[in-house]
């Protein structure tokens, strides 16, 4: 026995000593712990968790909130001076172009201007309307989309996916089948439809009513998780204790599913975003005189050559928002997976190494 | 398998009707079709509204009309759009314009995908794999219609423009040099003078052959001729041997290298067989002709295991003649570039064919169309083929750490041999699964990149009977989309249980 101890080569030690690392590491942490501390050590999510927030920060303080219909609005004012239906009037820039955008984040010994913000920081558009207050209300509006398409949607694929997963049987096949219907048609048809019928009554309305459409992928994903989960020794453990189904399903089986759900809820939301700025763009979203990133888009998509901001801002601030989303999740899906490891350094397997060899000294 | 297969298709019925049952309500319930009328002040607007109700029945309750639609349906009529055209007629003319759209991007993507994916799977955690990562990222945020504006203005019309002065300027040959150089040597793996070599020879090379190019007006005038073509076909073929059986297999070496020699044997009497009618055919039959020989090539060479070696030779034939055919479109470049309708600013931004141009060449036609869907192509295969890079970066990744693939280095098999049969295959297992789903997928995503382009198929179809509330026609889209995406999954289902043993399906 201690003769094969001794026979042990180089890269089995390294293994080890990667063991002995990765286990020194979770020791006496719940999962939730780990997770947690997976999720905050992805340099790359975080980063992009920071910068997700102040986008978001930043857009709803700049255009505050305006909710409710035409006759009691409800408003919260922001900080920038002008909305989005303000026609203050075109100025002439130094180059004979209408509305350029007056900010300026080159020092005066680059270009010999200083650094400003001005009266319109990205610009006017056609009629004078300030670009910088259309961006923010566009990007208000996308986010706004992102986020109750995830929740409804990620409600209903949970709850469908665990009822139809923990039931089996009838229920499970009429909800996988009604699931398949909707599942078949392309989602730009289902999207344009909607878009169409409910594009005009606000991004909340079309919103909603894409979340309704949106459970699918995330149900059957739930429903096979559950399936191999409610076979488990400890659900079986805890029917034996006298558990109630809805005990099993809350404190048993669902906390074990809630990986997949989050992952596969920040990835539809980065869907989401794409989705709705592709329905404005075709036409079948958000129709003027409100505003959202894709309308914007599709509506000075042939002035880039004259005058690229009006299209530049949008499609910037899609991309930022969807990157982020994508990184985030990146990151959870790292988190919560349990194989996954960490990158083992250099100088951790050699601290893996010296260590090992100096408790074997000390033995 | 056949009770199976009757099975799935009996529930793909059901779907089927499901899901137009789901669209038909929702479509028929997006708004009304008299609303113009009601407010119109035209003095037989009442009779109008009479007769359009009659006309698209509206009378009846749409749970109700559906079955109508339904009956009509199950007997292959699927109606009359409000455009006064049959449905089914419309549908065939555009169904062929989204495919043409959509297909060579997708393969585009799936080549490209496949190969970089399981390249930074191999070089995991290198710069490599993180720039491809960070990459993916990008293209799955990327909405596609504000990209494609991105390359009308900087590919298309910057390459007209660079066109009219084609030389490349020394900080563009310094940055082309550099992304190669870097992109190669990231890939290649070993001590860092190895990847120093690899880094300042990709730069040269590439740099070089950008310079050559621009120096001897090649973007005006472009050829291949036979010396380059049996450079190419040679490269080719050590490159096809090196991944399926490795160089130092001798004979599967000499069969791909003499089906180089024979592209370049080949090449003038080929030339002579362009020039005749029946274009098509004549090129399906030359390549016949070239995987005959490459096939022959493969058994003359080989006494035992002719197989591998008849599947590198067939690759590289296909290859080298896909290199000759590359060839004669350059011959035609010319021609093409002086007529008046294209006038030296061959890269379209919009559109689907150039009316102003002869129909009579087969040539300037078929060039005609490729132009047209190289800035489509472009667009999709950029936003598209990252999905793949992803997908295959992780199968291939957890296919690594499977036992087989211990076993089969405990062999003593060489790397080459591990990855490219052990682990590639099946990587590729999974992946079918979601390429059979995405070709099907991207038809439903042409909507958006047909409108972009100005193409006319599947998705102004689509776009257009919104508008006019043309119940029919978008019954016709939803139908032909769900019904492909169903086929597909059984495919898909079919094909993962034929390529993996251990799934049985029917179970």
């Amino acid at each position: 026995m201690f003769g094969k101890k001794k026979n042990v080569d180089a890269s089995s030690v390294a293994t080890e000593g990667e063991n002995a690392i990765a286990n020194k590491e979770t020791a006496g942490l719940s999962q939730g712990q780990i997770v947690r501390r997976r999720f905050f050590r992805h340099r790359a999510a975080m980063i992009a968790l920071v910068s997700l927030l102040s986008i978001v920060g930043f857009v709803f303080s700049a255009s505050g909130l305006h909710l409710g219909d035409e006759k009691n609005p409800i408003t919260i004012p922001g900080w920038w001076h002008h909305s989005i239906t303000d026609l203050p009037e075109l100025q002439l820039c130094a180059d004979g172009t209408m509305g350029c955008p007056t900010l300026d984040v080159l020092p005066p010994f680059i270009d010999g201007t200083g650094v400003q913000i001005g009266e319109h920081p990205f610009g006017q558009d056609d009629i004078g309307r300030d670009y910088f207050a259309l961006v923010m209300r566009g990007a208000q509006q996308s986010i706004m989309v992102m986020l109750i398409i995830g929740a409804i949607g990620g409600l209903l694929g949970t709850m469908i996916g665990a009822i139809s997963g923990f039931f089996r049987g009838w229920t499970d096949a009429i909800l996988m089948r009604v699931t398949d219907f909707i599942i078949t048609i392309p989602v730009i048809i289902v999207g344009s439809v909607i878009g169409f019928r409910f594009g005009n009554l606000g991004v909340v309305v079309l919103a909603l009513m894409l979340g309704f459409f949106a459970w699918t992928g995330l149900s059957r994903l739930v429903r096979g998780e559950f399936l191999t989960l409610r076979t488990r020794e400890f659900v079986d453990a805890a029917r034996v204790a006298g558990a109630s189904n809805a005990r099993i399903v809350f404190k048993h089986i669902l906390p074990n599913a809630v990986g997949v759900i989050i992952v596969s809820v920040t990835l539809m939301m980065s869907g989401a975003i794409l989705l709705e700025s592709a329905l404005s763009y075709l036409g079948f979203g958000v129709v003027a005189p409100d505003v959202s990133l894709g309308l914007l888009i599709s509506q000075y998509q042939d002035s880039f050559p004259t005058r690229p901001w009006l299209f530049w801002w949008p499609g910037l601030f899609i991309i930022a928002i969807g990157l982020c989303v994508n990184f985030i999740g990146d990151g959870l899906r790292d988190a919560f997976d349990p194989r996954q490891r960490r990158r083992i350094s250099k100088k951790d397997r050699e601290q893996a190494r010296v260590s090992k060899r100096e408790a074997k000294a000390g033995a | 398998m056949i009770a199976y297969i009757i099975r799935r298709l009996g529930a793909m019925l059901i779907v089927l009707f499901g899901s137009t049952f789901l669209v038909y309500n929702l479509a028929a319930n997006m708004g009304d079709p008299l609303e113009g009328l009601r407010t119109s002040s035209e003095p037989n607007a009442k009779q109008q509204i009479i007769n359009l109700t009659r006309e698209l029945q509206l009378d009846v309750p749409s749970p109700i009309r559906y079955f109508l639609w339904l009956q009509k349906a199950l007997t292959g009529d699927l109606g009359m759009s409000r455009t006064g055209q049959p449905v089914f007629t419309q549908l065939a003319d555009a169904i062929p314009t989204s495919i043409r759209l959509v297909a060579i991007a997708t393969l585009v993507s799936i080549l490209l995908g496949l190969s970089l994916g399981i390249v930074t799977a191999l070089r995991q955690y290198s710069r490599l794999d993180y720039s491809v990562t960070f990459y993916a990222f990008l293209a799955f945020s990327l909405p596609i219609f504000w990209f494609a504006v991105l390359l009308k203005q900087y590919l298309a019309i910057g390459f007209n423009n660079f066109l009219s002065n084609p030389v490349v300027t020394p900080p563009w040959l310094i940055g082309l040099g550099l992304v190669s150089a870097l992109f190669w040597a990231g890939i290649i793996g070993g001590n860092r003078l190895r990847v120093a070599i690899v880094f300042v020879g990709a730069f040269v090379v590439t740099a070089g052959t950008i310079w050559a190019m621009s120096a001897s007006q090649w973007f005006l005038y472009p050829g291949l001729g036979p010396i380059l073509i049996l450079l190419f076909g040679l490269g080719i073929a050590v490159g096809i041997t090196q991944l399926s059986t490795g160089v130092s297999n001798r004979r599967t070496l000499y069969s791909a290298l003499s089906v180089g020699v024979f592209g370049l044997v080949a090449y003038y009497p080929l030339q002579w067989v362009f020039e005749q009618e029946g274009h098509l055919l004549n090129i399906l039959l030359s390549v016949g002709a070239f995987v005959a020989f490459a096939i022959g090539a493969a058994y003359a060479f080989n006494k035992v295991d002719r197989g591998p070696a008849a599947r590198t030779a067939i690759i590289t034939a296909v290859l080298i003649f896909i290199i000759i055919l590359i060839d004669r479109y350059m011959q035609t470049w010319d021609e093409y570039m002086a007529k008046d309708a294209i006038n030296f600013r061959p890269v379209p931004t919009v559109g689907q064919y150039n009316d102003l141009l002869e129909t009579g060449n087969f040539w300037i036609t078929s060039l005609n169309i490729l132009m047209h869907l190289f800035l489509p192509t472009v667009a999709l295969a950029i936003t598209g083929f990252a999905g793949y890079t992803r997908f295959s970066r992780g199968t291939m990744l957890e296919v690594m750490n499977q036992d087989y693939i211990r076993t089969a280095r405990a062999k003593g098999l060489t790397e080459r041999t591990v990855i490219m049969r052990h682990a590639f295959r099946n990587t590729m297992i999974p992946l079918t699964t979601i390429m059979v789903g995405d070709i099907v997928g991207v038809v439903g995503g042409a909507i958006i990149t047909e409108s972009i382009f100005g193409w006319v198929g599947m998705g102004s179809l689509f776009r257009g009977s919104l508008a006019l509330f043309d119940l029919n026609m978008i019954m016709g889209i939803a139908l032909v989309t769900s019904m492909l995406a169903m086929i597909a999954n059984l495919i898909a289902d079919l094909l993962y249980s034929a390529l993996d043993p251990r799934i049985r399906i029917g179970k």
